[in-house]
């Protein structure tokens, strides 16, 4: 690429590609399985040990200082040495963000460190079982405990990425039933394991319990763990959104690794004419991912912002995904039924295909992506919302 | 690290929207169509003025001496408004073949517009607009030959005059990095000029779907119709950044310049291609009309996408260079 790196971001690629190829565990059981979690949360603390773990987070809370570019060249180095996904991702992109934006000195105090070791791993609890794209029609609440300083939590949150496995979790309740659905809505931190709050794993297509539902049975939390102000949440919590949707959630350098991958299994298996088309275009399409996130690291490192165009980021790296592992799974053959030991790369294909299936279904589904992009970006009238009387 | 344009390739850009947009674009493209070329060649000579012409020519030879960014810039305009003519040929391809020959006086009245040319790609036997052009080229394996225009061919775009040419007197052997520099180049032209067409399908449909009304509800707001163009819009999205890792690698002769021009080609093919179903769904009957002018950007994209190497050809060259990589 004649993009040119500073030679400080050379010298960071070179440490880390080292680092990474000394260290690097390679792919790990499933993090949705007790064994898997396990070895996850010790790969983070071999991560945070040589302050690999959070690059772009303050030394202090033992980061290094990275800019966005040098966070996008670790996470192709990452990815490049076959690392693993993370099982902090949920802390680390979508709650870390709003913590140090809205956190108090004392929140920020006692969640940031525990985050970048795993030794508090997070999870996110938004859906619930009538609200999962339609985020502002949750119904769980929370009634005020002026006694104790603090609020009652009730309700069920469900499909809640890490819950099993996760040691709290943050979420939107319903504080004023009275106010607008945008309005009246708080965003709380909890302990998974505090009197009133029950977890059941829910198994996933993928056979694993990766997400689980969250019952709350009249769950105290103080006043401590509100982020931001009471009746703001919705703000809070939509000022991580586009950055689940943009650049956080999914570096290139997850594509680009695949995608190296789809060409060797497709060099090695003498493919046919047929799957030749897939394996260009998912090359095309990593390769396009990786330039359009470099105009958006130019951008925001310019103080740009990505606003809606996080959706069209969405819609294409959630297709790309998929696409790439179908086109794997195609030179597969009939081998592609396989999963886990004996299977091709032990499964690693169809592991990866099924978790790339929920790409279009989480953080926001697609058709919501579709319906962003066309009124914020394009400038077309909003549906006629059925809630509205006429 | 520097990715996206610089500020005098975006004044460079809106500057050309400015000469397009007050230009009647449409008349002359429907002109030529009708072999009227005048309207077209008046805007060709405004467009050289601009330096469009002389972009890949070097400054002693009148040229501008630019870059393929700029090319780049320069092509997606094109491709927006609907100019007419070989702009590909003239402007990219024969400047870039002629470069180092022993007819630099070709390149002179190229760059002021004065002339335009047109070439045959790579071992083919058509010319584009041969009627308008003062040389026709013809290259057969690594050699250029001086060509006539023969039969006269119908294009799917009307706008667009296809020529057979024979080849005549040889005029040079290249060197085949040249030529394979030269074709690079064209479907870096070509991508860009689609995707300009593919944007100007984009708005020109956004623009129809929000006022035009059925069933008592503006066409825009029905979700069907959001996600189609939604759809455009990321195609498109991800088209641009190829063409512009492209134009980089480009003109930094890198060896990965074939892959990159080839994985600019197919993409920009795919999302205009898309931006033009989409357009002609969505503006339903009126859509299939000649009358409206959006048939222009429809058919120049049909044109466009089989022109500099169609998308099975690209992938091909890709799928080369995957091999050879691993």
């Amino acid at each position: 690429m004649s993009m040119k790196f500073t030679a400080d971001e050379s010298a960071f690629r070179a440490e880390a590609r080292q680092w990474l190829g000394e260290n690097s565990p390679g792919r790990l059981p499933s993090m949705d399985t007790e064994n898997g979690a396990r070895a996850h949360r010790q790969w983070e603390r071999t991560l945070a040990a040589s302050r690999w773990s959070v690059v772009a987070w303050p030394e202090d809370l033992g980061g290094r200082d990275a800019s966005l570019t040098e966070w996008v060249i670790f996470e192709e180095e990452y990815y490049r040495s076959g690392a693993p996904t993370r099982i902090s991702q949920n802390g680390i992109s979508l709650l870390a963000p709003i913590l140090f934006q809205h956190g108090t000195a004392d929140q920020q105090a006692r969640y940031l460190q525990p985050m970048t070791d795993g030794s508090e791993v997070w999870a996110q609890a938004w859906s619930e079982p009538e609200a999962g794209s339609d985020l502002a029609s949750i119904r769980s609440r929370a009634s005020r405990d002026d006694e104790r300083g603090g609020w009652i939590l009730s309700g069920q949150k469900t499909w809640s990425s890490r819950a099993p496995w996760a040691d709290r979790g943050f979420g939107l309740f319903r504080t004023d039933p009275q106010a607008e659905r945008h309005r009246g809505l708080t965003y709380f931190l909890f302990p998974l394991d505090a009197e009133g709050v029950t977890v059941r794993p829910i198994g996933q297509l993928d056979g694993d319990a990766g997400f689980g539902e969250i019952f709350f049975d009249d769950v105290f939390v103080s006043d401590d763990d509100v982020l931001g102000a009471p009746g703001d949440g919705w703000r809070v919590a939509m000022s991580t959104a586009g950055n689940e949707r943009g650049l956080s959630l999914r570096s290139p350098g997850r594509f680009c690794a695949a995608v190296d991958r789809l060409v060797a299994l497709w060099n090695e298996r003498d493919a046919d004419s047929a799957a030749t088309s897939g394996v260009v275009d998912s090359w095309i399409a990593a390769q396009a991912y990786r330039l359009y996130t470099w105009g958006t690291v130019e951008n925001l490192s310019g103080g740009g912002d990505i606003g809606a165009y996080g959706s069209v980021n969405k819609l294409f790296w959630s297709q790309l995904d998929i696409g790439l592992h179908e086109t794997a799974l195609e030179l597969l053959g009939p081998d592609a039924e396989l999963r886990g030991e004996g299977a091709p790369a032990d499964g690693a294909w169809a592991d990866d295909y099924l978790f790339s299936l929920a790409g279009p279904i989480y953080a926001g589904t697609n058709e919501i992506q579709r319906n962003i992009v066309a009124e914020r970006i394009l400038g077309l009238p909003r549906e006629i919302d059925a809630r509205k009387k006429p | 690290m520097k990715f996206s344009l610089s500020a005098e390739q975006q004044d460079f850009a809106k500057s050309l929207d400015a000469l397009l947009g007050d230009f009647d674009t449409v008349s002359a493209s429907r002109a030529w169509a009708r072999s009227d070329t005048g309207p077209g060649t008046d805007l060709w000579r405004k467009l050289a003025e601009a330096g469009v012409t002389g972009l890949l020519i070097p400054e002693d030879l009148g040229g501008v001496g630019g870059s393929h960014l700029d090319v780049a810039v320069a092509f997606e305009r094109l491709g927006y408004h609907g100019a007419p003519g070989p702009w590909i040929e003239s402007a990219v391809v024969v400047p870039l073949i002629l470069a180092n020959s022993d007819k630099p006086e070709i390149l002179t009245d190229l760059s002021d517009g004065t002339q335009c040319a047109s070439i045959t790609e790579p071992d083919g036997s058509r010319a584009l607009d041969s009627h308008v052009a003062a040389n026709t080229f013809v290259v057969a394996g690594h050699r250029l030959y001086e060509g006539t225009p023969s039969k006269k061919l119908r294009s799917v775009d009307p706008v667009r005059t296809l020529f057979d040419v024979q080849a005549g007197t040889a005029i040079a052997d290249l060197d085949p990095e040249i030529f394979t520099r030269a074709y690079d180049s064209a479907a870096l032209a070509c991508a860009s000029s689609l995707i300009g067409a593919g944007e100007r399908l984009l708005d020109d449909t956004v623009a129809y779907v929000v006022q035009r009304k059925q069933f008592g509800r503006v066409v825009g707001s029905y979700q069907a119709v959001k996600h189609a163009l939604a759809d455009v819009k990321v195609a498109l999205d991800f088209a641009r950044p190829l063409v512009i890792g492209a134009a980089h690698e480009l003109s930094a002769q890198s060896a990965v310049a074939s892959r990159d021009a080839s994985a600019a080609k197919v993409a920009a093919n795919k999302a205009a291609y898309r931006a033009a179903r989409a357009a002609l769904q969505l503006h339903g009957a009126v859509g299939y009309t000649m009358e409206l002018d959006l048939s222009l950007w429809i058919l120049r994209v049909q044109a466009l996408v089989t022109a500099w190497g169609t998308t099975a050809h690209h992938r091909d060259r890709i799928a080369t260079a995957l091999t050879q990589e691993n």
